[in-house]
């Protein structure tokens, strides 16, 4: 279906072709942005499978909905945020999965969580195997509350802007800024515990 | 004089860099002074950075070609 030619077209170019019916041009566009939304949906998800899924539904839904594409924001914020709305609720399906709660008020106050203070080796990831690391990478970003965890996936491992996120998880600026404050944060407090240097164990509470 | 609090509240402006220069100074100031505030911008940017780094699978081929066979169904019915 993808076709090497398309290969430089402008995105948007790409998008107004798959709109009046041009199958190569949407093939291009999956080819373009697969990886990206696999990738995202296996962060937020934590599961291979749902990951799988995901990808899937995303660019079918897309497909169906591109009428419905507004040109002032970019194809790729826009598939972000149709992927993170399936990942999020196959999450709420899982029933194994305690932490979701998606229309639970966060309390954006004060209370940002900071318990543990201790100093880290320079690189600390380096002293773990590689799979030992992405388990502990996994167990600590598996604790977040789901929109915390998408909050961080999409600013901080995909690196869209503040206002990109925001876009593509329906929330103001402000509320992104928060729940990213406090993902960062409670990762920090989770890796401490691996990634502290040795006999530095002063605790301290602010 | 900034408390703990308040670096806290800008901590994540600090990390990404998208401070003005002034309040910039204040925060430096006190990670300078604080060794508590100093050693949370340190822990939690290399988070940052090792989350960054970290890798995902990539497509496998087999969930590739399910979805363009999927796509291409739902195309042609679009016709
Ligand atoms: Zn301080």
């Amino acid at each position: 279906m993808t076709v090497s030619s398309q290969a430089n077209v402008e995105e948007s170019t790409l998008v107004a072709q798959a709109r009046d019916g041009n199958t190569r041009a949407f093939g291009e566009l999956v080819r373009r942005y697969e990886g990206k939304i696999f990738r995202l949906a296996q962060h937020i998800t934590q599961n291979r499978e749902d990951a799988e899924d995901v990808l899937q539904e995303t660019f079918m839904k897309a497909y169906e909905h591109l009428d419905q594409f507004q040109g002032n924001s970019k194809f790729y914020t826009w598939i972000v945020r149709i992927a993170v709305n399936q990942a999020l609720m196959k999450l709420r399906r899982r029933k194994t999965d305690k932490s979701v709660s998606l229309d639970e008020t966060i309390d954006t106050g004060e209370d940002t969580i900071v318990r543990e203070i201790a100093a880290w080796d320079e690189n600390p990831e380096q002293k773990f195997s590689r799979e030992e690391l992405g388990g502990v990478l996994d167990t600590a970003i598996q604790s977040l509350e789901p929109l915390y965890r998408s909050v961080f996936v999409l600013r901080d491992m995909e690196e869209l802007s503040t206002e990109e996120t925001a876009e593509a998880l329906n929330l103001s600026v402000p509320a992104v800024k928060s729940r990213l404050l406090r993902a960062r944060l409670q990762l920090r407090e989770k890796l401490t515990r691996y990634f502290k240097r040795k006999g530095d164990d002063a605790f301290a509470y602010l | 004089m900034l408390t703990c609090k308040d670096f806290l509240r800008e901590l994540s402006d600090y990390l990404d860099e998208s401070l003005d220069k002034e309040i910039r100074a204040k925060l430096e100031k006190h990670i300078a002074e604080c060794p508590n505030c100093w050693v949370i911008a340190d822990t939690t940017r290399k988070t940052i950075k090792i989350y960054k780094g970290m890798d995902a699978y990539p497509v496998p081929v087999d969930v590739q070609s399910r979805l363009m066979a999927a796509l291409e169904k739902k195309m042609a019915a679009k016709k």
